[in-house]
């Protein structure tokens, strides 16, 4: 029999620490959907995420009560729209129409994949879709899009970056009479993965097969409660022990979660995303579990130590969890989503610089931060850019999800609710980069060797 | 297939009695019970074996909890593969 205290470890991570299974995401290709007439490739895409997805939600709901764990979002990822809309042409607009209507015939709580990869060029259908993500992103309440504009293999299409800095800023404006929601919906990545189950950068890729089954576990609450019972005089290394074993609890869950779900629904099982993504709620912060290895507050010098030690230690655990690992997997840090980030933020120690610096470490990148209304288009491209590189260099995920805050000011906040939190507007360096952004082309893809 | 009950509160008489009594309900076999006062709460564990019961699990679950409410304590019942899971190789 397993052990008392075992029991009331796990109960105790799900009751009091907030352990839960943020997300199973169902990835559904839509490549057999695509159709030269737009109005059939709408009603096949509907039918099929409606056919795949229809007993999604409750056989989550099901899970939850038999294990009683919390699955907090069920949501359906597609293959990027841009490979349909090639084929039929027409207004993309439609499309979004279409995912956010299925999005509610099946009751999932977001559908990613309004989506364009165009990190070496535009094809066919690309441009148009990044066009109208604005208007799409404002017409819609469950949809998300992601563009991908840069890779290790490919290098960065300036001319998508300096597309997406307008795009960015557009689409805060299309939503400035609801927090600029339409920019928290929209990612823009440097070597996104074909599979990561997490909003709002889920698409399915092309590569992936039919239909599969996504999780992303969470959990900062268990490894924050974790350091703060381990000794002050521990060190690091033992930090990154107990991190790593940690890690390994949670992920079984999302191990566990999956091979269900995927049994239950007659689709296989994809990966599970070691992350740990952080929720407003508190004692469900990364941020909380940087200050609980020993810094006062997050954003102060060794932050990006800390948060190299805490990434490495989750995916180390995860691994050994799950037999399938992918997606973004890392400690993210989405400023608005955690409780530990806006403090931070809020005390002037955590600052847009120190951010970046940290996304070189960790996944995912520039996260859910709102930055002045008056932010340039130029400027927004050009914080695009140099995340890409980090990411580009490094050959990492990186991305970045900025919420242009319109008519605001640093010192004010932008209220999103829910999940994706509140966030101060963060100062930004407002010199221009006009020029450089203007010249479009392509930065080369970098060198893998002569590594310094 | 087995799932552990557990009963965490203020202790009181007969919240073993209720709770065999709903086990008994939806034949779910007692297996194993364990009791223990933890940091001054009551503690509860209580292995059932329910490959023969009469419901859903989850409507199962959804019972204790309920009973648990109107009892004043947290009462969980939850599949034995968590705990095997999380905490077996």
């Amino acid at each position: 029999m397993i052990n008392l205290q075992d029991i009331m470890e796990t109960i105790t991570m799900i009751q009091d620490e907030n352990l839960d299974i943020r997300t199973t995401t169902m990835g559904i290709s839509l490549l057999d959907c695509a159709d030269s007439d737009i109005a059939s490739s709408c009603r096949k895409v509907y039918e099929k995420i409606c056919r795949k997805a229809e007993n999604l939600v409750k056989t989550g709901e099901e899970i939850e009560r038999t294990y009683g764990i919390p699955i907090v979002n069920k949501r359906v990822s597609v293959t990027p729209i841009a490979l349909l809309l090639a084929a039929s042409g027409g207004n993309p607009v439609e499309y979004a129409k279409t995912l956010e209507r299925a999005s509610q015939t099946v009751g999932v709580n977001f559908i990613g994949g309004y989506s364009a990869l165009v990190q070496k060029g535009f094809a066919a259908g690309d441009e148009a879709l990044i066009r109208s993500i604005p208007e799409a992103l404002a017409v819609t309440d469950h949809m998300c899009s992601s563009v991908n504009i840069g890779s290790t293999k490919t290098g960065i299409n300036m001319d998508a970056v300096r597309m997406m800095g307008q795009i960015v800023r557009q689409t805060a404006e299309m939503t400035a009479d609801r927090s600029c929601i339409g920019a928290a919906k929209l990612v823009v990545f440097c070597n996104a993965p074909e599979d990561n189950p997490f909003m709002a950068g889920a698409f399915h890729g092309p590569g992936e097969p039919d239909c599969v089954i996504n999780v992303g576990v969470s959990g900062p609450g268990v490894v924050r409660a974790a350091l703060a019972k381990l000794d002050k005089s521990a060190n690091l290394t033992e930090v990154a022990d107990l991190i790593k074993k940690t890690a390994f609890k949670i992920t079984r869950m999302g191990q566990l979660v999956g091979t269900e779900a995927s049994k239950k629904l007659g689709v296989p099982f994809g990966i599970v995303d070691l992350s740990l993504a952080p929720t407003p709620a508190v004692g469900d912060s990364v941020a909380h579990i940087l200050e609980e290895m020993g810094l006062a507050t997050c954003g102060c010098a060794g932050t990006t130590a800390a948060l190299a030690l805490l990434n490495d230690a989750v995916k180390k655990g995860g691994v050994m969890a799950s037999s399938h690992v992918g997606g973004l997997s890392g400690a993210f840090i989405p400023v608005s989503e955690d409780a530990g980030m806006i403090a931070a933020a809020e005390k002037g120690v955590l600052k847009i610089e120190k951010l970046e610096a940290m996304t070189a470490v960790c996944s995912v990148g520039l996260d859910m931060i709102v930055i002045p209304g008056e932010t340039s288009a130029e400027v927004i491209s050009a914080i695009i850019a140099d995340e890409a590189a980090i990411g580009m260099v490094n050959s990492k995920t990186t991305a970045v999800r900025v919420i242009p805050a319109i008519g605001k000011q640093v010192g004010e906040t932008l209220e999103f609710g829910g999940l994706l939190g509140s966030g101060p507007v963060m100062a930004v360096n407002q010199v221009s980069p006009e020029t450089f952004i203007h010249r479009g082309g392509r930065i080369p893809a970098p060198l893998q060797s002569l590594k310094n | 297939m087995r799932a552990v009950i557990s009963v965490i509160g203020k202790d009181t008489v007969g919240i073993l009695a209720k709770v065999s009594e709903r086990c008994a309900a939806v034949n779910a076999n007692i297996v194993d019970v364990t009791q223990t006062i933890l940091q001054d709460m009551f503690v509860m564990i209580m292995m059932v074996d329910i490959s023969k019961i009469n419901c859903e699990f989850a409507d199962m679950a959804a019972s204790f909890e309920q009973l648990g409410e109107q009892m004043g304590l947290s009462i969980h019942a939850m599949h034995e593969d968590i705990f095997n899971s999380m905490h077996r190789i």
